[in-house]
């Protein structure tokens, strides 16, 4: 009567091994290693300074490790490690295949052309060239996140903080990608908005079964988005787990300070 | 329907290390030995403290045990929930094993009814048929159908309670552990509770249960477990 293992699970989507960055002699992330598996939400914690950033950045490609690898199961090439490709393809790929939600819109937006042309864009740059599809995707997509779709043709400057972030959700969810970063997605927005937006969130992974990585420093946000976590101190991986059994039952001490200085209300 | 044990629990220990407390530890219980079969409710008996919760933490993998195995039948065969990868544990508790707390804790500001199509509707169940399921069970649980379209934060204890208890019926979950679901409950919301469990263990469900109230607990319990005999020495 022995346990057996559960059945073969589902390929990786992304496979990271020993990615190290240094910049000079200051440590950003050492030996971080990990697997994502499709419509997987996994988790990344830890104060700041901690490596949470440099790790995202390594991890989406945008910030070159020191060394490891970041593998992604890439629809033209399979699973390969994205720092092999080409600059183009990589590129491509990223456009392609990947979203990356900012905690600053301003940051993920392009400010002078209209909230509709901000969440067009990606369908352009994959080659559609279509108006009339290009606009109707996009008031669907408005429609998706909640926002008046009479305010297509508003710049991004005239929606407010909340606003402005849903548009970023719906530019980077618009093609379809597998795989979307997220760096503190409702760090910068009211109480009373973020919860609004982490429903949102949440009901579009599942309905889309997307993998996502998401970045943030606050432990409610982190129980309500991520499946499991990794809690990051000094640019290494001190604990790893299912995220309530981390957050309930820590098993690291800075885990354990961490979730104990959490306020409550 | 299988004549196996649903859950198989052997030498499990749990021990709390407090790093930030002068690394202060704090046995529970070790050695514990339990198995709960297809139709059986086994409750968990002792005062506060000896470690009933705990122990329901840990077969949930909500608590990582100090020691031993917690198997669940799953899709056929056994998943040791304290080895299993997190998402085999995901999986498991999406279509085995349903965890019923005294406390809801849901997202701010989401309607009841879409609360409680939600466990349903990422299990891919449709939205119609997610909806007439929730709807169907509010009911059976008296929740004023005016409420259904609002957030549960302000809803009284015993109102908030039963839509915990919605949310993890809703599922039919095989593998059901209940850490006092009547606490908050008058008594004929509680005889409702009752009917509803006692209609899972017909249907081949295994749970685990605490129930400080007798009535409740003699109406459920197929046999008390004493938690305390496995007491860890301090």
């Amino acid at each position: 009567m022995n346990a057996i293992p559960g059945r073969i699970a589902p390929a990786p989507l992304l496979s990271v091994e020993g990615l190290t960055k240094w910049y000079g002699h200051v440590l950003g992330c050492r030996d971080v290693a990990f697997d994502l598996r499709p419509g997987e939400v996994l988790g990344i914690v830890g104060e700041s300074g901690s490596g949470k950033t440099t790790l995202l950045n390594c991890i989406s490609g945008k910030l070159t490790p020191t060394s490891g690898e970041v593998r992604f199961d890439t629809r033209r090439f399979g699973l390969t490690d994205i720092y092999g490709l080409s600059e183009p393809d990589r590129r491509r790929m990223q456009r392609e295949e990947w979203g990356f939600v900012h905690q600053n819109p301003r940051d993920g937006l392009r400010m002078r052309v209209s909230g509709g042309a901000n969440v067009a864009e990606p369908l352009m740059n994959l080659g559609s060239r279509h108006y009339g599809n290009m606009r109707q995707a996009t008031i669907d997509w408005l429609d998706r996140v909640e926002l008046d779709t009479r305010r297509i043709d508003d710049k991004p400057r005239n929606f407010s903080g909340g606003m402005q972030q849903r548009i970023q959700v719906a530019r980077n969810l618009i093609h379809g990608p597998r795989l979307v970063f997220m760096d503190e997605p409702t760090g910068g927005l009211d109480v009373s908005v973020q919860a609004r937006l982490l429903d949102l969130l949440r009901e579009l992974v599942r309905d889309l079964g997307l993998a996502v990585i998401i970045v943030t420093h606050d432990m409610a946000v982190a129980r309500l988005m991520a499946d499991r976590l990794m809690v990051m101190k000094g640019g290494e991986v001190v604990e790893t787990g299912l995220t309530d059994q981390v957050l309930d039952d820590p098993q690291h001490p800075y885990t354990q300070l961490l979730v104990s200085s959490v306020l409550q209300i | 329907m299988t004549d196996k044990p649903l859950i198989i629990v052997e030498d499990l220990a749990k021990t709390f290390v407090l790093h930030n407390a002068e690394s202060a530890t704090i046995p529970v219980f070790q050695d514990l030995t339990l198995q709960v079969a297809a139709g059986e409710c086994v409750v968990l008996a002792g005062e506060s403290g000896v470690g009933k919760s705990t122990l329901m933490r840990s077969i949930f993998g909500n608590y990582l045990p100090t020691q031993g195995a917690v198997k669940v039948w799953h899709d056929g065969a056994y998943v040791d929930i304290t080895q299993a990868n997190p998402h085999e544990v995901l999986e498991v508790r999406r279509r085995t094993l349903g965890y019923v707390s005294q406390f809801l804790r849901v997202i701010p500001r989401v309607p009841t009814l879409q609360l409680v199509m939600e466990p349903l509707l990422e299990n891919g169940v449709a939205f119609e048929e997610a909806k007439d399921r929730a709807s169907e069970l509010l009911s059976a649980l008296r929740l004023p159908e005016a409420h259904w379209d609002l957030p549960p934060a302000t809803f009284s204890g015993g109102e908030q309670q039963r839509v915990n208890i919605a949310r993890s019926f809703i599922r039919k979950y095989p593998v059901l552990l209940l850490d006092e679901p009547t606490a908050s409950l008058d008594a004929e919301n509680r005889a409702i509770v009752v009917r509803l469990i006692n209609e899972a263990l017909k249907e081949g469900a295994a749970m685990i249960g605490i129930f400080h109230d007798l009535d409740v607990r003699d109406a459920v319990a197929s046999r008390l477990f004493e938690v305390s005999q496995f007491k860890a020495a301090a």
